[in-house]
């Protein structure tokens, strides 16, 4: 660019020459170059602000435009995901310890009809009845002739009912799929199970809940879309289960009870491998709860948890324990153990009033004697004797994974006076559930610590509270070995495995309240096995068995949960894994002899 | 050279776009694939779950148990007792065999006997 000189000679001269003052000259051309300066500045700033305009503009009205696109399109799932495949039931399965499917998930189909699309509804209600046969076709003619414009008709129909209802030809008969929760195994294990139902229901889909048991209690974890690929694995053993039921239904009808339980736990971790409560029912088709009458004569009441009986004798070995844990008696300590004995107005009695004098404390454990424990339990008084109880879980629910446990509330004396001291230490007076005493017995076998038992399987022992020292849980398993070898148990010795247990009778006290029944009794034999280190207890529960072979009745639980305990160690030990310990027969022909010195 | 820039560039522009629409087919044959693939997962592991199911049922302990008992002339399968347990010393050694290779009659098949010779004298 040439550039305007400011003084440009050819103007200056003559202005000097006419006597002007050049500087003026100098001065109008700089206010013109600045003009000129100005001028462009400006015209580039009006530039740049038309671009940052137009800029904006533009990126706002994409924004605009792609936000109108987004709230006018439909939306669409995203085409590819990795975790689409993962999700594969509304619930997730339920395992045993070994991964056996105790409930799974099955896809069905509902059918519904929509009266206003049928061409023929007498000829569809005649056809549904054909192949639903508890139907009534009155009623479904009714229906679909009727104002309704939708109705279920059934919840769940299999395939060939599906294509049955499909032969009929009427398009107002419809059908929706459906997840069902199927149980393969049928009754076993239906107390644990519970059982599912619908929840809220669509044509297309519906809620599957559960309804009672571990399927209730964890509802939130099987629901659980993340956890869903992940069976919930339980503790029980699908085989073992299947054993323990087997022969408790065939002693509960030898022994004529009207109904058994069964607990088989773990003492050191605390794992239920089985639980049996009869009679039992199928969570497949659970049945309805009763409306009138008592709730524990439904096959839905599970005796094993929710079922609080007194269950006598088998309490005795927790005070004779405490007592010795106190340091009151050791286990050769005689104890006099004759009558008469008057506690707060009552008489205290033995089974068939015998009198068995004056007795070690482990005989009174073995020959069962009532006087003996009582006098041993005033020694440690009231006080002492709740708290020990306490401690191995007697006064609340067990805090089992099962919707149900809860109402397993144990009943305790309102007052504890010293009559209930004395009764209670020989199993009256306090009501508790078999799965209670489980936990009891397990605090001893295990050498002294309280374990929660579980549902759930565990990797590692549980580290409980400790209830008595090691050396006194010995003493015990050792008296509780002996009531088997030499006391009342006689008949709860297995082939191979050593099992030491205390029996329990208990009359049954009357619904009306006052008193007792007579000839009504829950016989309970608590067990553990192998005795000498024991891996697991096992408590058998009956409810009113009489045993009917001899020529008197017998009721008592010697001659009827013995038996029947002793038969499900005999077939679930082996299942186990544990190992017998056989009696060495001497070889034949052989005969020992020692050479002595001098010969 | 200004006409040869454009022709150039031009090309370089359409052999893009034909590389971004090759791309965006693959990919779009790719999802199809992928979905494909996904249905076929979804019904195997639906017929998995329904097998499952089926194999349970079918092996539910009062089934096996009266399999057991229809066929108990033939298999006499009895529960498990404490005496089907075995201690390791009344399980029988194998019989002895022996072991060692036959060597007799063995042809030589070298042609080198010094070497033969050679490391047997060394050893």
């Amino acid at each position: 660019m040439i550039r305007t000189p400011l003084r440009p000679l050819a103007r200056i001269l003559p202005a000097r020459a006419k006597g002007e003052n050049p500087d003026a000259i100098e001065r109008e051309n700089i206010r013109l170059r600045h003009e000129v300066m100005r001028d462009k500045s400006r015209r580039r700033a009006e530039g740049r602000l038309l671009v940052l305009g137009a800029t904006f503009v533009c990126a706002f009205g994409v924004i605009g435009l792609r936000m109108g696109v987004l709230a006018q399109t439909e939306p669409a799932e995203p085409r590819t995901s990795a975790a689409g495949a993962d999700i594969l039931a509304q619930r997730a399965d339920i395992v045993d310890r070994q991964g056996r499917i105790l409930a799974t998930n099955f896809d069905t189909h509902s059918l519904y009809a929509q009266p206003q699309q049928m061409i023929e509804p007498e000829r569809a209600a005649k056809g549904l009845v054909k192949i639903f046969p508890e139907l009534t076709e009155e009623r479904l003619l009714r229906d679909f002739t009727g104002k309704r414009k939708f109705l279920w008709i059934k919840r769940k129909i299999s395939p060939e009912q599906m294509q049955a209802v499909h032969d009929i030809g009427e398009p107002g008969l419809l059908f929706g799929p459906r997840e069902m929760r199927l149980y393969p195994n049928g009754t076993l294990a239906a107390h644990v199970l519970g059982g599912a139902g619908f929840g809220r229901e669509g044509v297309h889909a519906a809620e599957v809940i559960g309804v009672a048991g571990i399927e209730k209690y964890y509802d939130d974890r099987l629901r659980d879309p993340a956890q869903n690929s992940q069976p919930l694995t339980l503790s029980l053993d699908l085989s073992v289960q299947a054993a323990v039921e087997r022969v408790l239904r065939g002693g509960m009808n030898i022994m004529n009870a009207k109904g058994a339980a069964a607990v088989l736990m773990d003492v050191h971790t605390g794992e239920v491998l089985s639980i049996a409560s009869l009679p039992d029912f199928d969570p497949n088709d659970r049945p309805r709860p009763l409306v009138q009458g008592n709730a524990a004569d439904s096959p839905l009441f599970n005796r094993a948890v929710q079922g609080v009986y007194e269950l006598g004798s088998t309490f005795k070995i927790f005070a004779t324990a405490q007592a010795m844990e106190l340091g009151l008696v050791s286990s050769g300590t005689i104890i006099d153990t004759s009558g008469p004995m008057r506690v707060g107005g009552f008489t205290i009695g033995e089974f068939n009033r015998k009198n068995y004098g004056k007795i070690s404390v482990s005989d009174v454990i073995v020959h069962s004697s009532n006087r003996g424990t009582g006098r041993i339990a005033l020694q440690i008084g009231a006080e002492r004797q709740q708290e020990f109880l306490k401690s191995l879980g007697f006064f609340k629910p067990v805090d089992f994974e099962m919707i149900e446990a809860s109402g397993g509330q144990p009943l305790l004396p309102k007052r504890w006076t010293e009559l209930s001291t004395v009764t209670i230490s020989y199993g009256h007076g306090l009501s508790s559930s078999p799965l209670h005493l489980a936990a009891g017995y397990a605090a001893i076998a295990n050498g002294g610590r309280y374990v929660r038992p579980t549902l759930l399987k565990q990797d590692a022992p549980q580290e409980g509270l400790r209830v008595m020292s090691d050396e006194i849980a010995r003493e015990a398993r050792l008296m509780l070995r002996k009531v088997v070898t030499e006391g009342t148990a006689s008949m709860g010795e297995v082939p191979g495995y050593a099992v030491g247990g205390k029996t329990g009778t208990a009359d049954k006290p009357k619904e009306s309240g006052g008193g007792y029944y007579e000839d009504k009794v829950i016989a309970t034999f608590a067990s553990m096995f192998p005795a000498d280190d024991p891996k697991y207890v096992l408590i058998v529960t009956l409810d009113e068995p009489v045993e009917t072979s001899g020529d008197k009745p017998r009721r008592t639980a010697g001659w009827t949960a013995v038996p029947i305990s002793s038969e499900i160690v005999a077939r679930v030990a082996p299942l186990l894994g544990l190992r017998p310990t056989i009696e060495h027969t001497p070889l034949a022909d052989i005969t020992q002899v020692s050479l002595q010195d001098g010969d | 050279m200004r006409s040869l820039f454009y022709i150039f560039s031009a090309l370089v522009v359409i052999g893009l776009a034909y590389w971004a629409y090759y791309e965006n087919y693959r990919t779009q044959d790719a999802i199809n694939h992928a979905e494909r693939l996904e249905g076929q997962i979804a019904t195997s592991r639906q017929r998995l779950r329904v097998l499952n199911a089926e194999w349970a049922y079918l092996n539910r302990p009062t089934r096996l148990r009266e399999l057991a008992d229809i066929n108990f002339d033939r298999l006499r399968l009895m529960p498990l007792e404490a005496q089907q347990f075995g201690r390791i010393d009344e399980v029988d050694y194998p019989p002895e065999v022996d072991l060692r290779l036959d060597f007799s009659g063995s042809v030589s098949i070298t042609n080198q006997p010094d070497l033969q010779s050679g490391t047997g004298a060394d050893q």
